[in-house]
């Protein structure tokens, strides 16, 4: 999801040559940046936008996988959706208080998600149709979040490198229930391989523009890989998934939905590996742009959810104020 | 079968946890700050957790080589046998953390009581069921406390919670003939001896968020004799719609 991150990052920074100079010294010795530290304000504002947009991304991702909780097929898999779907939330919070170490609030980010200024991954406006794509999900989008997230748990920023590595551990077990949840389907009717195929069939492309645009167009990336921010291209990641993904969907007995995808013993430095077809750019341009079926949707639900509990957090804040007040009389 | 008894009395708690777990799924991703979206996932798998374990023993008391999940997912409206409470639509939050806290403050003296059941499997389920409705009545207790002393509106929220459920309570302390049976044989608490448990769990909240319990002298009872609200129906649609539609598959 999270070299989207960097979509309308905006990493022009006004400070002196030596101070840059300095910035980057630590940078490649590999220093991490804490929150009180120096740093250049476009750095500061890339990372707001990236890690902003990662929560986003966490807590619009929990819509497409709640919308299966109360259709779950058995009770096993109904606790493990909704843990899933929990620790999605969990990851939102982390990322959301990584955000504020740069000075920025979760309302405001949250202001900003609604207001469609922030975006998130592009694969959450694409709808869940049937059980299999909890599955592919799992599978697909979780792997790929992986693929661009290990590397960030070596990010020069502290605080997102730490909050990675917790993420990681989820996400990676996530993926695997993903996986099992397609190998039980694959193993099972007809009717359960067709919903996985079909579920593949859908989700494949998105999850390789999950990964942004190729790395000629990609407008922000060399900046933040130079900050260590990043530290594959987008190009690299995305072929590192398809590489692991393409024999985990042999395995399943799944066709991978590319006419155009083979084996190539040159690429990977002659180590080899799959060549895909053309993603279709304009479609992934359509969906970050708000275009996508699912769009309005997503944004409209996690507004209604906001504007709906505003009395809550009202009386919740209006209760702590008359708690206060009462001790402060009995002192 | 074993006892056919306890396994009736083990099916009634089954599904009150399994239809309050789905209608807690409902708000994943929808609830007021982020922060409630994981608490109310928590209490959903505390209470799935306890469902698969009281299907799972109930299954095995049937002997019929049921599952839980046929248990769950394969009986219609009339055959569930859950409080008309636990199937109500969610509401506001105020409602959902109202319906949380009555039953909640039931079921934690419930598996206190529980804890001297002669049958060792349920003294298990218990002592662990007891300690997550302990959670479940200090998080929405909380709630009910802030909302009711908040502002004018949450108040109003509260009273109104308050008012659409509160005849919905005594529903808890009534027992089926066969969970009378379970507690005669000194395997499940006797219902009906917990109302002051309840109360004493009640009471100090509702005193602090300023509400009161309003008489109920027509209290809505049937959940336990499988005759339910319009809702139930609704929820096991959705709930039951892929093992109805695949039989036999494996998921």
């Amino acid at each position: 999801m999270y070299s989207q991150g960097l979509i309308g990052a905006d990493s022009r920074t006004g400070e002196s040559e030596e101070f840059l100079e300095a910035f980057q010294k630590r940078i490649d010795a590999e220093e991490k940046i804490e929150p009180k530290d120096a740093m250049p304000e476009g750095y500061r504002r890339t990372l707001i936008r990236q890690i902003g947009q990662h929560a986003h991304s966490e807590i619009v991702g929990m819509l497409p996988e709640g919308n299966w909780i109360t259709r779950a097929p058995s009770l096993k898999r109904k606790a493990a959706l909704l843990a899933k779907v929990q620790d999605e939330g969990g990851h939102g919070l982390y990322l959301y208080a990584a955000a504020e170490t740069l000075g920025v609030s979760r309302e405001q980010m949250t202001e900003e998600l609604h207001s469609g200024r922030a975006k998130y991954s592009s694969i959450f406006n694409y709808p869940t149709l049937s059980w299999a794509d909890i599955g592919a999900i799992g599978w697909l989008v979780d792997g790929a979040a992986i693929m661009n997230q290990i590397p960030l748990c070596r990010c020069s920023f502290g605080p997102y490198a730490r909050a990675m590595i917790r993420i990681c551990k989820e996400e990676s077990f996530h993926q695997r229930q993903g996986y099992e949840i397609m190998l039980t389907l694959c193993r099972g009717t007809p009717e359960q391989k067709e919903m996985a195929q079909d579920a593949l069939n859908r989700f494949w492309w998105p999850a390789l523009m999950m990964f942004g645009p190729h790395d000629k167009d990609s407008a922000h990336s060399e900046q933040s890989m130079k900050w260590k921010i990043k530290r594959f291209s987008n190009d690299q990641l995305r072929q590192k998934f398809i590489d692991a993904t393409v024999p985990q969907a042999e395995y399943l007995g799944l066709s991978v939905p590319d006419p155009d995808l083979r084996w190539d013993p040159e690429l990977n430095d002659g180590k080899g590996g799959y060549r895909h077809g053309e993603i279709d750019w304009d479609e992934f341009w359509r969906v970050v742009k708000g275009d996508g079926v699912m769009n309005r949707d997503r944004i409209a639900a996690r507004r209604k959810a906001w504007e709906e509990g505003a009395w809550v957090r009202e009386a919740a804040l209006a209760h702590a104020e008359k708690r206060k007040a009462a001790m402060a009389a009995a002192e | 079968m074993k006892d056919e008894n306890l396994f009736n009395a083990l099916i009634e708690l089954a599904d009150d946890h399994s239809i309050l777990c789905h209608r807690l799924g409902e708000w994943c991703g929808h609830a007021p700050i982020l922060e409630e979206d994981l608490a109310l996932t928590n209490m959903a798998l505390d209470l799935i957790g306890t469902a698969r374990n009281l299907y799972t023993y109930a299954a095995e008391i049937e002997g019929r080589g049921r599952s839980e999940d046929d248990l769950a997912y394969l009986r219609n409206e009339r055959q569930f046998r859950n409080l008309l409470m636990v199937e109500r639509p969610n509401g506001d939050f105020a409602h959902t953390m109202l319906r949380q806290l009555f039953f909640a403050a039931f079921m934690e003296p419930y598996w206190q009581a529980a804890l001297e059941s002669r049958d060792e499997t349920l003294r298990g389920i218990a002592g662990k069921a007891l300690k997550e409705m302990g959670y479940h009545i200090r998080h929405a207790g909380e709630w009910v406390i802030r909302l009711g002393d908040g502002t004018e509106e949450s108040a109003e929220r509260m009273q109104a919670a308050m008012e659409a459920l509160h005849i919905y309570v005594d529903e808890l302390f009534h027992s089926s003939p066969a969970a009378e049976a379970a507690a005669k044989a000194g395997l499940l608490p006797e219902r009906g001896a917990l109302r002051t448990a309840w109360l004493e769990n009640i009471t100090p909240i509702l005193a602090e968020a300023r509400l009161e319990l309003p008489e109920a002298p027509n209290p809505q009872i049937g959940g336990r004799a499988g005759l339910h609200g319009e809702d139930l129906g609704h929820i096991l649609c959705e709930m039951q719609y892929l093992q109805r539609s695949h039989p036999g598959a494996t998921w």
